[in-house]
């Protein structure tokens, strides 16, 4: 498949090198253990009791299963609700990135207008801006139009990224131009080119910055740390984050559970969709 | 000269056209525009003016209360002490932290695009797991396999009978174990782009070097090299960007300490944000924004193509 098994397919049966594919395997085997270990770690000690998971030596399989961790999330915490929060956000973070990013994007490929290169400028220097530049007047913004501990302002600032308008606007431009022209000979309006044309042929774009956008919204803890201040708009990762540097120390079985619901629905969203991810990803960090 | 009410006609068209285009196209773009202008451009603005003013958070209600101080918060930045430290800690972590995990990110990449590896799925789902999942939830794991009795890494050590050291709370080891878990954390991603730089490579270039005569090594070095180039200056200045505003992994696993050793400059704007110095942190924010385009264009220069 590779450059490399052209070059060395005639000489491939030779036992060298089936020790060479061995010491491979066996390396990245051990590299993968490093990876994943910590987390199949952290699903089976969820499952430990408070006692077994300060154990010394430390144990791997729970010598008793119990779901009294989990039992806890619910009655000493409120994680249904922070659950609900994270979904809510991180689904109108998405939402609003797919739909603004690719009509920006697509106007940015396809359409001359003034203003257009400026804008265009404008966004791409933005990405080497760290997130602490622009965290203070955020935060002031945000108070000031009393936007504090409200789903709108979690929400809002997150709502559009130059990223996404920068990625769309690779994909479409790939596009024909054709394909538009004729329509617009058709008839079509801008609207209904972009609605029936563009966006099904953005597709797996849209599958990437989808999974992208939701991943980083959900992940995110930094802004809904300071913008969220009652429980009732904790999102998850703000939750277990002020769980886990306060002075809760002795909850051991409770943080790892805790965390296990954040990691757990990332991990199977993440599996299910890995091709659309890994291509999507690979294809940004090329153009 | 009869031409002349057509050529009218024609021109009022075709700034009518003009026109239509300008409508539709801002149409498109305008409410990202509004919401980029509001929450991104704008903040930057906004952040540069702050930086020159005595801005503290009372002054929010009280706008008439900031006074122009010039370049005074700059100044004060490079007397700050704790900037110096958290400055000397961020540099410690590109420095370490980008090559590191540039190297392991490529070892992965180059052992999966061997041609030998089979599970090529689940080993690169395997490495990508670490970047998908959030910093919190692991930090709460990496907190406890570093734990120093009843932690795995220690028991580990102790298997092979090392005395495992006390990881987060060593002052001299904190700031290293972060890096380490950084690298960790970050290396999938790296991966990715790798293969993807890996595969771009046209397989009748390492045939040549072959016909040649070139051993594995030397087809690495004066091929594979070469012609990772590009993706290398990519992978370079995102990692650069992004470990020069470290701050999350120090914030969940050690709140900057032991006696400071992993504050980091955006942990210690995100602290004078909190004691309420906007002024102050807005200036410490530009010097690291400076710092990311002084140290980004010094990779252009130094991957950047030799026949360019």
């Amino acid at each position: 498949m590779s450059a490399v098994t052209t070059v060395d397919s005639p000489a491939k049966r030779r036992p060298r090198d089936r020790v060479a594919k061995l010491v491979l395997h066996a390396v990245l085997a051990v590299g993968l253990l490093v990876m994943v270990g910590p987390f199949l770690w952290m699903l089976l000690s969820s499952f430990k009791s408070e006692g077994e998971i300060r154990e010394v030596p430390p144990t791997w399989w729970p010598r008793r299963l119990t779901i009294g961790n989990y039992a806890d999330l619910f009655d000493r915490l409120d994680f249904p609700a922070y659950f609900t929060n994270s979904v809510v956000v991180a689904t109108a973070v998405t939402a609003g990135n797919l739909v603004l990013c690719s009509a920006a994007g697509y106007a940015l490929a396809k359409m001359r207008f003034p203003g257009r290169g400026t804008l265009l400028g404008l966004v791409l220097g933005t990405v080497m801006v760290p997130g602490m530049v622009t965290f203070v007047p955020l935060f002031v913004l945000v108070s000031k139009m009393g936007l504090t501990n409200t789903f709108a302002g979690l929400i809002l600032p997150f709502l559009v990224g130059a990223f996404g308008v920068f990625f769309m606007r690779q994909f479409i431009q790939s596009i024909p131009d054709e394909l538009i022209e004729s329509a617009r000979i058709d008839g079509a309006g801008e609207v209904r080119i972009f609605w029936r044309i563009i966006l099904p042929l953005c597709r797996p774009a849209l599958a990437t910055l989808g999974i992208l956008t939701f991943l980083g919204s959900w992940n995110n803890f930094l802004w809904p740390l300071v913008i969220a201040t009652t429980e009732d708009k904790y999102t998850l990762p703000v939750a277990l984050a002020l769980y886990s540097v306060g002075q809760n120390e002795t909850d051991y079985g409770l943080l790892l559970a805790g965390s296990v619901v954040v990691v757990v629905p990332v991990l199977v969203v993440f599996i299910l969709l890995q091709r659309h991810f890994v291509r999507g990803i690979a294809t940004t960090g090329l153009k | 000269m009869t031409a002349r009410p057509q050529d009218a006609a024609l021109r009022r068209g075709r700034r009518a056209a003009r026109l239509r285009r300008a409508v539709t196209g801002w149409g498109f773009v305008s409410p990202f525009t509004i919401l980029f202008a509001v929450f991104m451009a704008g903040p930057v603005l906004i952040s540069l003016a702050m930086s020159f003013t005595d801005m503290r958070s009372a002054d929010v209600r009280d706008p008439l209360g900031v006074n122009f101080v010039g370049l005074d918060q700059y100044a004060k930045v490079f007397g700050d002490p704790l900037f110096l430290k958290a400055s000397g800690n961020t540099a410690f972590f590109v420095l370490v932290g980008v090559p590191l995990t540039m190297a392991a990110g490529l070892a992965v990449a180059l052992g999966l695009n061997s041609g030998l590896t089979r599970f090529k799925t689940v080993f690169r789902v395997g490495y990508y797991l670490p970047v998908v999942t959030s910093i919190v939830a692991v930090s709460v794991v990496w907190r406890f396999l570093l734990q120093p009795d009843t932690g795995l890494v220690n028991g580990l050590l102790g298997l092979v009978g090392v005395d495992g050291p006390n990881w987060l709370d060593d002052e001299n080891l904190s700031l290293p174990s972060l890096v380490v878990m950084a690298a960790w954390r970050n290396l999938g991603f790296q991966m990715v782009i790798f293969l993807a730089g890996l595969q771009a490579i046209p397989a009748n270039l390492y045939e040549a070097a072959r016909l040649d005569g070139a051993s594995r090594r030397q087809q690495f070095r004066h091929v594979t090299l070469p012609m990772l180039r590009p993706t290398m200056l990519f992978v370079a200045v995102i990692t650069t960007i992004s470990y020069l505003q470290f701050f999350e992994e120090s914030y969940v696993m050690t709140q900057g300490g032991p006696l400071n050793s992993t504050l980091s400059v955006s942990f210690h704007v995100f602290k004078q944000f909190g004691f309420g110095n906007y002024g102050y942190a807005s200036a410490m924010s530009y010097v690291l924004f400076v710092a990311i385009v002084a140290l980004s264009l010094l990779w252009f220069r130094l991957l950047k193509r030799k026949d360019q």
